[in-house]
């Protein structure tokens, strides 16, 4: 018997070639073993493909799995915490799933693919927790992340692009719909999803025919200002959106070791997508607890004063930095808003929105360094928010 | 009638703004416009077909990002895009582009001298340590040197202390600076003539000086002094073409209440008792208000728009006497499609670029020579960018604006005004200098405007279409500007005030001496101030 070793270094996605073809700037990273871009031409001209034209970023290496079965949504609804009765076919959620503890093991996107069927997308692995939460059920569940390849084209020309691709329907798809569509003889899945916070879609087709897709994407996309993104300028457009990510803005509660360093969805401002009526689900108990009794933590969207953003900063009560109360954990100056702005975790009862925190900021000019206590405006809306977001059909531009 | 607490004049960027910082603190105020559209000189409009013009200002950077955010001007549709390099062509076919990322910019310089290559760096931080001592006092009023009020003598410590912070040796560095030449700065650094030239650009931009004045070394750093999200120097499109500064601005400012007038010009500013009491229209209606705040240039406001018995002798000379000349002109172009340029390696960035068609010292000072003599350059100075190379919504997919800053062109042609014959061919020099890059150029044109600074005064109001609204020189500067004893945005006449770009710190879609004078004027009405402080660059 012969055995074929792993492969021993980086993957590379179905799309891989044709972003290597753009790349300038020789700076990848590795995702999930997978080698992907930091940026292929400027962060910052990416980053602003997104918010003026198009940017499009692969996000094969996204974790996916297929759940289908009689029990799909049974399985689902008592998986996560939020009420999957609610999510039509052709419909997408963000969702939530946590330990017994109550404690988020991830956050993923669920698609509604048909009756019965699901797609679960998310930054971590779960088979193991899914496997094991279907015991009973009639559901089976497929890992198919290399089986699907997907970009996400996000930006205020992306309808436009994919419009002259001649994907049809489109002007009727609301945000977090779903549609399958044939394209050129394949079967390909569009939604209006992202985490970008502005227009965008994301596509989902067999790897086969990526490139074809691609190229196809990029010639209808030429004269709508479309670029190849890499990861620095997504993860600067998810900060403004007010997004938070694993590993971030939260720890996985199954690889997290030291205790106290997880977080419930109650404290990670995810309370709407806990819902007590609806029948038992994982955690249920343990987030009815901490409802009655108080959480500990709770994350905070700051709007800084000044510009210097606060990466790492702690947080404070007070302006003398008496009562250290949390720290930032994403932080950027937002080009768009032209806000200092950040995402951070606070203990309970801070950080009511509306209410004022100060952040210790430390910068270097020059080799020296400088502190400042800046005043911190805790807001309870994304920093950007388009109306192209919300608009269907959206402008044509 | 109705007494406003204020009205301010002209809703150009400026005066938008300081409307939006009254009416943010409370007061009434009401904003009127003789056009039938705001904006004043940084306006989107639509000319041809479905084309945007940004057929004034075309770029974005001295924008101060502290009003940006005060006004939550991105809640009001501003969307401000930075944009790649700039390019200078060459007439032997070669071109030299400036990056933005450093070490490929070294490279592009090495390629003609790595000796440029080199004194770049030294060249940036000399430069920098001007620019943070400006950059200080954007957002502040300038002390008057003669007074003895606290407010005053801290505002010259402050400047002291500045000074005194940079050391001894810069202290003479400083004064070099501010008086002598771009080409002679440039000179103590850079042996290549083109790169020379494609620097020199931005110490003559908007001013009627060559590369040789005394003086211009300022004016570039008056282009670099700006910054898009804190990279100092570099420079955007706002979406939508410049109308969005303008709009986003007036959006905030009828969100604190305020009200716009359009096709409401100002014949005359209103005083009695030695007291500004409002304005009288074009029309003959009044509008009365306890104050008035011009952002029309200085000479508009004091020649045009008050009884010279109202002013003071000395005054009023002084303001005749205000340099505010014209010097450059505009082409606006709308293109069927993207022209082409040969001499560059296609997929390179620098097709997203600040375009420049003149090569060397020589030919920029030629280029002056002819304003000299009363005529458009020959062989212009073009500052060319094409903002649909960025911005999907000011033309049809595949189709472009190209906007061409011309410099030099005179207000008056041989001390007479302008055929149209002559503007006609002022646009012909400028089309056949760029045809020479691109020669797909002329046939993919379906539109263009002309603008002379005579045009650009009579649409617009601005004096012999100065787009800076008088000189950026040392002696027209801080505590000179407009009027020696004038420059804290109070005129002579009680109640009367400047925001426009003739005060402190001067032109450019900057929006600082909006806000600036707006502190002044809540101060004065012992309001609460409602102007954000600099961010500081430490």
């Amino acid at each position: 018997m012969s055995v074929q070793e792993v492969p021993q270094g980086r993957l590379r996605t179905p799309f891989c070639a044709r972003l290597a073809a753009l790349d300038t700037l020789n700076s990848w990273h590795t995702w999930k073993g997978y080698t992907v871009p930091d940026a292929l031409y400027c962060a910052d001209t990416e980053y602003f493909a997104i918010r003026n034209s198009t940017g499009v970023f692969d996000l094969t290496p996204m974790t996916k799995y297929r759940i289908k079965g009689p029990d799909a949504l049974v399985y689902i609804d008592r998986l996560v915490t939020r009420d999957m009765s609610k999510i039509r076919p052709g419909r997408v959620a963000y969702a939530v799933w946590c330990n017994d503890q109550g404690q988020v093991i991830d956050d993923g996107t669920i698609f509604h693919l048909k009756e019965g069927e699901y797609r679960l997308c998310s930054q971590e692995r779960h088979c193991a927790w899914l496997m094991d939460s279907a015991i009973g059920l009639d559901v089976s569940i497929t890992d198919e992340t290399a089986e699907v390849a997907a970009l996400a084209v996000q930006g205020p020309t992306s309808f436009a692009i994919l419009n002259r691709m001649g994907i049809e329907g489109l002007d009727e798809l609301k945000p977090f719909g779903l549609m399958h569509v044939d394209f050129q003889g394949t079967e390909l899945m569009v939604s209006r999803t992202g985490f970008t916070g502005d227009l965008g879609y994301e596509l989902w087709l067999d790897p086969d025919r990526a490139e074809f897709l691609w190229d196809t994407l990029f010639a209808a996309g030429e004269i709508s200002g479309i670029r190849a993104i890499g990861t620095d300028a997504l993860e600067h457009a998810r900060i403004e959106a007010g997004y938070i990510a694993a590993y971030i803005d939260f720890l996985p509660a199954h690889a997290t070791v030291r205790t106290g360093r997880t977080r419930s969805p109650l404290e990670l401002g995810l309370d709407w997508l806990v819902d007590f009526k609806k029948p038992n689900f994982n955690g249920r108990r343990a987030l009815a607890e901490e409802k009655r009794s108080g959480s500990t933590w709770r994350l905070v969207k700051l709007d800084i004063e000044g510009n210097k953003p606060a990466h790492h900063a702690y947080i404070f009560a007070d302006a003398k930095a008496r009562r250290n109360i949390g720290f930032v954990t994403s932080a950027a100056w937002s080009p768009v808003c032209k806000q200092n702005i950040a995402l951070g975790t606070v203990r309970t009862p801070h950080g009511n929105p509306g209410s004022t925190l100060w952040v210790e900021i430390f910068y270097q000019r020059e080799m020296h360094w400088s502190r400042k206590m800046a005043r911190a405006e805790v807001v309870d809306k994304p920093f950007w928010f388009p109306k192209r977001r919300g608009l269907t059909p959206p402008d044509l531009v | 009638m109705k007494t406003y607490d204020a009205v301010v004049v002209g809703a150009g960027h400026n005066g938008l703004t300081t409307a939006a910082f009254l009416a943010k603190a409370g007061l009434d105020v009401v904003c009127v416009e003789k056009n039938d559209y705001i904006g004043g000189a940084a306006v989107s409009r639509n000319l041809h077909e479905d084309w945007i013009y940004s057929n004034c200002s075309y770029v974005c950077s001295l924008l101060r990002p502290e009003i940006y955010r005060a006004l939550e001007l991105h809640r009001h549709g501003l969307q401000v895009t930075p944009f790649g390099g700039s390019l200078t062509f060459m007439e032997n076919g070669d071109y030299y582009g400036s990056y933005h990322d450093a070490e490929v910019a070294y490279r592009e310089r090495a390629r003609f001298s790595r000796r440029d290559a080199d004194a770049y760096e030294r060249y940036r931080s000399d430069t920098m340590r001007q620019c943070r001592i400006i950059r200080d006092f954007l957002l502040s009023t300038p002390p008057d040197p003669t007074s003895f009020r606290p407010k005053d003598l801290l505002g010259l410590l402050q400047i002291g202390r500045k000074f005194l912070e940079v050391g001894e040796d810069r202290i003479y560095e400083t004064i070099r600076f501010w008086t002598m030449s771009v080409a002679e700065y440039l000179d103590e650094y850079f042996e290549t003539d083109v790169i020379k030239a494609a620097m020199s650009g931005s110490g003559i931009i908007g001013t009627a000086l060559g590369v040789h004045s005394p003086g211009t070394a300022y004016v570039l750093l008056h282009h670099y002094m700006g910054d898009v999200d804190g990279n100092v120097g570099s420079w955007g499109f706002a979406r939508g073409g410049m109308g969005a500064v303008s709009g986003a601005i007036a959006g905030a400012f009828q969100s604190y209440g305020g009200e716009i007038r359009t096709e409401a010009g100002v014949d005359k500013i209103i005083v009695r008792n030695g007291k500004a009491r409002g304005v009288g229209l074009d029309n003959g209606d009044e509008i009365a208000a306890n104050i008035v705040v011009s952002a029309m240039d200085v000479k508009r406001t004091f020649l045009k728009c008050i009884d010279r018995s109202e002013l003071d002798e000395g005054f009023y000379t002084r303001v005749e006497n205000f340099k505010i000349r014209g010097s450059s002109g505009k082409l606006n172009i709308a293109l069927d499609g993207l022209p082409t340029f040969p001499a560059l390696p296609e997929g390179s960035s620098l097709h997203v670029s600040d375009m420049h068609f003149i090569d060397s010292m020589e030919r920029m000072e030629r280029a002056y020579d002819d304003w000299k003599a009363g005529t458009w350059s020959k062989d212009p100075y073009i500052d060319m960018v094409m903002p649909t190379t960025v911005d999907p919504t000011m033309a049809p997919p595949g189709k472009h604006f190209m906007s061409c800053f011309i410099q030099y062109c005179p207000y008056e042609l041989e001390g007479r005004d302008w055929t149209d014959l002559e503007r006609e061919a002022f646009a012909q020099t400028v089309i056949d200098q760029i045809a020479n890059y691109s020669p797909d150029f002329r046939d993919l044109i379906v539109h263009y405007e002309v603008r002379t600074p005579a045009d650009i005064e009579e649409q617009i109001g601005i004096t012999e279409g100065n787009i800076f609204h008088g000189e950026l020189t040392m002696d027209q500067l801080l505590f000179n500007r407009p009027v020696p004893g004038y420059a804290q945005y109070r005129a002579p006449i009680a109640g009367l005030y400047m925001c426009g770009s003739s005060t402190h710190p001067g032109g450019g879609v900057m929006a600082a001496p909006g806000a600036n004078a707006a502190r002044e004027i809540l101060s004065d009405l012992k309001r609460p101030n409602t102007v954000p402080e600099n961010f500081g660059d430490d």
